[in-house]
């Protein structure tokens, strides 16, 4: 009975704990961000346009429901650090004279803030800075407005804004290709043609400001000075990245808990059934004594409660370890200059009334009939078990079977409801299991698709401004270049019936072999002469069709408006955007054959040399390399990926000892006498072991198959919950997937034997002979 | 082990010694206190006799039993089984001896429930050496017409009589029956020990028949006596009663 109640713990272990983590992570973040969001003046509203002077900030001021606005100067810049070759782009910010700004206020990790006078100064964000070992007084050097630059650093810092911090257009995190970096207006001013003039706004909103009027009102104003839109907080980037986040966080901390207390009522019924009719005498004698049946009930529950609490206790403990250990995972991934860890008296309230309510609700019946029994039945040993030939006998298969195999076969088919739900949490164990393998590959099958069938570049170049398509040839002729393709990408929003969505038209070659776009059996898809692509997901964001009319609000130059007929759909699990091809873009825009930048196939001798006469071209304001971003991306993950198998694994394996070693003890202590009396007729041990755990045989390789479908299943929900417009998580299981869960679930079950096997060793031979039923 | 002879016939009382008792001493502890259940057995059992083992309650009949079946060891003394010491056998070995050598009746009979008559039968009959039929098993003990029939579906006597079937099934060298008929009123009790006798009989089984009533007693070929561990009286019967005439 103690190792038994010990397996029920752990399972209720595994529930609590996963449900304490996610929750107090959840907590946590929120709480963090918040706190850090208030505390450094995170703006409300953030807009881009191309220079207006500053004069426009009083105008801005007016507009009512506004309360704070700072203006800044913000360039996209190629920079050149000592000892590393790879291109890395970085936005440059202004900081007001000598403060940290008004609103996105920074935090100074270290170092200090510019010194007046000064013009090379810079402060670099925090993970930008460890990804290079960069330290104060160290320099690096930038390519501003097409003139070399060298810079020093004075310090590193976090800010609000840059939580995920994130290349333009990539979709991973790379914190040595990608930077922030934050400079005195002054000399950034300068340096862009900006004195006494912004191409950036952010601000907050009064009490009661209406967000939506103050964003129209906004891009009104901002329309003649080259504004592309301004857009809310709930839509800026890191923000977006981190709520998604917080939601992932929030289904599992669902999913994971109702498995585990599923599990662990099932468990517990089944334990407590079976120490009930072991116990009917003992219920009897205290009935005929006068307990009550209230009396008889309550000692069972309390019995329960100790397992249940036993559990709670641990889980509590151990989530919160893991949800400090999440944390501290976070703060390490996301740019978070402190993590407040909350843990709300709620959540330990909740854990432990859910809890006991699921534990009393999966005892509520064996002790119902505990406490029912009338004494004088109780007294009397229970009827012997009614048995019949199974379904697979009667098919005329019995003559293949050995007694011993009819009976685990009858024993099954007896109590058909038992068999199932042991068989499905073992089955549930496994598919907890395929969580964690599933997330690992998922990511491996979305790179794969994007960067490996989608946009098949090397090197993308982005243009400071459009660009005639000459520059394509001046590209071509860089030794090591294989091939070139030009691209024309232009800020729009998208609008069908009252739905609109903020992104950008690619216009991409038509008949291109770097970028292409894939259908559902990811096969290309030729783009046609008109007409527009989108990404199968933004169609189902807009409720669009293919024959619809899109209408597209182009947010450059003079900003046309057009309707165009949707073609298709595209499959892409990164982002959503809109395609077409170069030239329609063109004659939409009513410009020449402009492009923005440039896909580039590098021979991989050639690739640091091609990079570097990239970034001494004047009109390439950056380049991306996307395949040492993977790879970084894949060293940022590991440890997170790494971390959550590591938990699935062992709450699966939770799930898998404590179904299997409960069912073999409660299988063991119900057929203790059969399996004495065949010791007595002269079986062996294996003999009889093969009656006891050939049936858990049986039903762990029939849990196998249906683990594996709840698997999927619980991972296509996941997959499903976890879907946005910035990216989506295929469905797509590897055949490791499954037989590490597989295998987990087979390890655990033999451990199990190992432990009855054990037990085995000391059937009483000589008291059955002596004892009733 | 040796491979066992098939007895058909009949052999005279005392021909042979199957078990050679000496000196079987067993003390057991029950938590704080010892319990002797044997103090210094010695007994042969020969080769077809049928031998009633008499006592009260806590007379160290049933551990005697016990002993001779495998089930236990003295704690001192020796157990011979033909040439073989019981007492200084493994576990593996045991288990072989009873595989092969030994048949068992219970009180409780003991039956696998999931299995019907015919298939609590073959359960033993599938891992000996040369049983008979599982059929021909149940007939001997007259129950042909309810071999497919699940304990719970037959009453007291016919699942001892299924027991006895499994018993006897492997043509084992010795039946060993616990209190055969204490869980049974006196007519059904009847057809179960005829049923013992027509295996003896017919067989030449040596079969040891441990008991509480008195009444059994005549039917052996030999009674045992136990009080407190000991022997206390043995008494060769001369004339045989069948079990019809037994006065319960």
């Amino acid at each position: 009975m103690r190792m038994q109640a010990l397996a029920i713990a752990m399972v209720i272990v595994g529930g609590v704990s996963i449900f304490v983590m996610s929750l107090s992570t959840l907590d946590s973040l929120y709480e963090t961000r918040e706190s850090y969001y208030r505390d450094h003046h995170f703006a409300q509203v953030f807009a881009s346009l191309k220079r207006a002077p500053l004069a426009l900030i009083k105008r801005i001021r007016e507009i009512p429901g506004v309360d704070k606005v700072e203006t800044r100067v913000v360039a996209y810049v190629n920079l050149d650090v000592a000892g590393f070759d790879d291109p890395v782009s970085s936005h440059l910010l202004s900081l007001p004279d000598n403060s940290p700004g008004l609103l996105n206020r920074i935090y100074l990790r270290k170092g200090r803030l510019f010194e007046p006078g000064r013009d090379n100064e810079v402060l670099l964000s925090e993970e930008f800075a460890r990804a290079h070992g960069l330290q104060a007084g160290d320099t690096l050097r930038a390519t501003i407005n097409g003139r070399r630059k060298s810079l020093t650093v004075v310090g590193r810092a976090l800010s609000p804004e840059y939580i995920y911090q994130i290349a333009p257009g990539a979709m991973f995190p790379d914190y040595q290709r990608y930077g922030v970096l934050w400079m005195a207006r002054k000399p950034l001013a300068t340096a862009y043609d900006m004195d006494g003039a912004f191409n950036d706004v952010t601000l907050t909103l009064s009490k009661g400001g209406n967000e939506q009027d103050v964003i129209d009102r906004l891009d009104e104003l901002l329309k003649p000075y080259g504004g592309i839109g301004a857009y809310a907080r709930k839509d800026q980037l890191s923000n977006r990245f981190l709520s998604e986040e917080l939601k992932q966080q929030q289904t599992i901390a669902t999913v994971f808990p109702v498995i585990f207390l599923g599990v662990a009522a099932f468990l517990l019924n089944v334990v407590i059934s079976r120490l009930v009719s072991l116990q009917r005498e003992q219920i009897a004698t205290l009935k005929a004594f006068g307990y009550s049946n209230f009396a008889v009930g309550v000692h069972y529950t309390k019995l329960v409660l100790m397992i249940v609490g036993l559990g709670v206790l641990g889980g509590i403990g151990a989530g919160i370890w893991m949800g400090k250990g999440m944390s501290n995972i976070y703060m390490e991934i996301y740019s978070l200059p402190f993590m407040i860890y909350v843990l709300k008296p709620q959540v330990i309230v909740a854990a432990t009334l859910i809890s006991m309510a699921v534990a009393i609700l999966g005892t509520l019946y064996a002790v119902r009939n505990a406490a029912r029994l009338p004494p004088a039945q109780a007294m009397r040993p229970e009827q012997p078990a009614v048995y019949r030939a199974t379904i697979v006998e009667r098919l005329g298969l019995q003559r293949w079977f050995s007694q011993p195999t009819r009976m685990i076969l009858r024993h099954i088919e007896r109590r058909p409801v038992k068999s199932l739900l042991t068989t499905l949490g073992i089955a549930m164990a496994c598919g907890v299991m395929m969580i964690g393998g599933f997330q690992e590959g998922a990511i491996d099958h979305m790179v794969e698709v994007q960067y490996g069938m989608s946009q098949r570049e090397d090197l993308i170049a982005n243009f400071t401004e459009p660009t005639s398509l000459r520059a394509l040839y001046s590209l071509r002729s860089v030794q090591g270049v294989d091939h070139v393709e030009g691209v024309r990408n232009v800020p729009a929003r998208l609008q069908f019936e009252h739905r609109s969505y903020r992104t950008s038209v690619q216009g991409i070659q038509a008949d291109g072999s770097l970028m292409r776009l894939l259908d559902t059996e990811l096969n290309v898809i030729d783009l046609p002469a008109e007409g527009v692509v989108l990404t199968d997901y933004l169609a189902e964001l807009l409720h669009i069709r293919p024959g619809d009319m899109l209408t597209i609000e182009v947010l450059e130059g003079h900003r046309p408006t057009v309707r165009v007929p949707v073609v298709g759909t595209a499959k892409e699990y990164l982002g959503v955007n809109a395609y077409m091809q170069r030239e329609a873009l063109n004659r939409l825009l009513k410009e020449g054959n402009a492009i923005s930048g440039a896909l580039l196939k590098v021979d991989a001798r050639y690739q640091r040399d091609v990079y570097a006469e990239l970034r001494d071209m004047p009109r390439i304001a950056g380049v991306v390399e996307q395949q040492s971003a993977i790879r970084a991306f894949y060293d940022t993950l590991a440890e997170t990926i790494l971390f959550f198998t590591f938990i699935t694994t062992l709450l699966g394996a939770t799930i898998a000892f404590g179904v299997v070693y409960n069912s073999m003890r409660i299988a063991l202590s119900e057929r203790n006498r059969e399996l004495a009396s065949l010791r007595v007729l002269g079986f062996e041990r294996a003999e009889v072991a093969y009656i006891l755990l050939g049936e858990l045989a049986l039903l762990t390789l029939l849990a196998i198959p249906l683990g594996m479908l709840i698997g999927y299943g619980l991972c296509g929900y996941l997959a499903f919950r976890f879907d946005t417009d910035l990216y989506r998580i295929p469905l797509v299981l590897g055949m490791n997937v499954y037989a590490f869960a597989a295998t987990v679930v087979i390890v655990s079950a033999i451990i199990s034997a190992i432990m009855i096997w054990r037990n085995l060793a000391h059937l009483d031979m000589v008291a059955v002979l002596k004892s009733k039923e | 082990m040796v491979q066992r002879d098939k007895q058909t016939t009949h052999e005279p009382l005392g021909e042979d010694v199957v078990f050679h008792v000496h000196g079987v001493t067993k003390v057991y502890q029950m938590g704080e206190v010892q319990v002797h259940a044997l103090r210094g057995v010695a007994l042969d059992l020969y080769r077809g006799e049928f031998t009633v083992l008499l006592g009260a309650s806590g007379s160290g009949k049933s551990t005697l039993l016990n002993i001779l079946g495998g089930l236990d060891t003295p704690t001192e003394g020796h157990v011979f089984y033909g040439e073989r010491d019981l007492t200084r056998a493994s576990e593996a070995e045991l288990t072989r001896y009873r595989r092969y050598h030994v048949g068992f009746v219970f009180q409780f009979y003991n039956l696998i429930p999931s299995l019907t008559a015919r298939e609590n039968v073959a359960v033993v009959t599938e891992i000996a050496k040369a049983p008979m039929q599982p059929g021909e098993a149940l007939q001997l003990v007259g129950l042909d017409e309810r071999m497919d029939h699940f304990p719970a579906q037959l009453s007291g006597g016919e699942q001892q009589r299924v027991a006895i079937a499994r018993a006897i099934a492997k043509n084992p060298d010795v039946l060993l029956c616990d209190e055969p008929t204490g869980a049974l009123d006196s007519e059904t009790g009847i057809v179960v020990l005829e049923a013992l006798q027509r295996v003896n009989r017919e067989l030449g089984t040596t079969t040891v028949v441990i008991t509480h009533n008195a009444g059994i007693a005549d039917m052996a070929d030999r009674v045992i006596r136990l009080a407190d561990g000991r022997i206390s009286q043995v008494h060769v019967n001369q004339t045989k009663l069948a079990p019809g005439e037994l006065s319960w």
